[in-house]
């Protein structure tokens, strides 16, 4: 069982790789437009599924909004 | 006149029907460059997009939240040139950071960098700004700099290698206009890349003012997102920017100090 941030808020009981961390936040790790840094580093989408989550990583999960 | 004032009006003075904003090789034809943020709803901010003719339209990035992943912005501005923002990032670290998970979300290496200083004036924080424009830059990307209207800060920024400086007319969302034109045209006769007004613009007149004093384009969002009729203004800006635009290539007459009579003064009646 890991211990992680996502988007600064605590997860108890993170998954094994990142693409199964944005499945289980609801996210189609598929879908155009997603975005993850683990630790302050950009995870290329095609790294997601052998990336393994860690205890204590800080993960961001991002996707565009509007914006001036 | 200054060698670089020189290339910039005889450049100027070349413009046809094939006049092009070019930044970093790429052309476009609108000279408009509109935000996406604080529209009445979406449709509004697509019918004010179509509207103002622009091709490139900023987007911010921010952490996912479930509640907002309904639409998304990919999708909807599939036909734009995306252009996105590290707004709100206060260090060149987070900004940097920023910029490259919008290379990754939206497959683009442009980047509008913005580091400010504060949160309550939102000026820029210039040394934090030029240490992440010198970064991206070197990482690859393509970067245009929201900045002071300051040309020893535009200077630093085309140093470190920037396809063009976006100096403020004012600031963020403030719709004073160009508060320092002087200072805008300093940056102009210097510059060697394309100069952006960026924010501040409250009206058409601002628009013109800034293609008029020879800015190669305009960047604005509040203006027309939060007028009365966005759609009505995003067509008024479209029209004050080719305007400013055509005035500018045109070449306007020199202020005189006193009246110059314009119709012939000979044949008078009753002389």
């Amino acid at each position: 069982m890991n211990t992680i941030t996502v988007n600064g808020e605590p997860r108890e009981a993170a998954p094994d790789t990142l693409r199964q961390l944005v499945e289980a936040e609801g996210l189609d790790p598929d879908r155009r437009g997603l975005a993850v840094a683990r630790n302050g580093r950009v995870v290329p989408r095609q790294q997601w599924e052998r990336t393994e989550l860690e205890a204590g990583d800080a993960i961001e999960i991002v996707k565009p909004f509007a914006g001036g | 006149m200054t060698q670089l004032e020189g290339v910039r009006r005889s450049r100027a003075a070349t413009g046809s029907e094939a006049d092009r904003l070019t930044i970093a090789g790429r052309a476009f034809t609108s000279r408009l460059l509109l935000g996406s943020a604080g529209y009445p709803n979406q449709q509004v901010m697509l019918d004010s997009l179509a509207a103002s003719g622009a091709e490139i339209v900023t987007v911010s990035v921010r952490r996912i939240s479930l509640e907002g992943y309904a639409e998304s912005m990919v999708d909807v501005l599939s036909d734009k040139f995306v252009l996105p923002n590290t707004a709100g990032c206060e260090t060149a670290r987070d900004a940097v950071l920023t910029a490259r998970l919008a290379r990754e979300a939206l497959g683009t290496s442009w980047v509008k960098l913005e580091v400010i200083g504060d949160r309550e004036t939102l000026y820029p924080d210039v040394e934090q700004l030029v240490q992440a424009a010198d970064e991206l830059v070197r990482d690859g990307f393509v970067v245009l700099p929201y900045s002071n209207e300051d040309p020893i800060t535009a200077q630093k920024l085309i140093d470190v290698g920037c396809s063009a400086v976006m100096p403020m007319g004012s600031p963020i969302g403030s719709g004073q206009g160009i508060a320092n034109p002087t200072a805008i045209e300093l940056i102009l006769n210097r510059a060697n890349v394309p100069v952006i007004v960026d924010a501040g613009l409250g009206t058409a007149s601002d628009a013109a003012q800034a293609m008029e004093l020879g800015c190669d384009a305009v960047l604005l969002n509040t203006a027309v997102s939060k007028a009365h009729d966005p759609v009505r203004m995003a067509r008024a800006m479209r029209a004050a920017v080719d305007a400013g635009r055509d005035a500018r290539l045109a070449g306007r007459i020199p202020r005189r100090a006193h009246a110059e009579p314009s119709s012939p003064q000979m044949g008078l009646i009753g002389s």
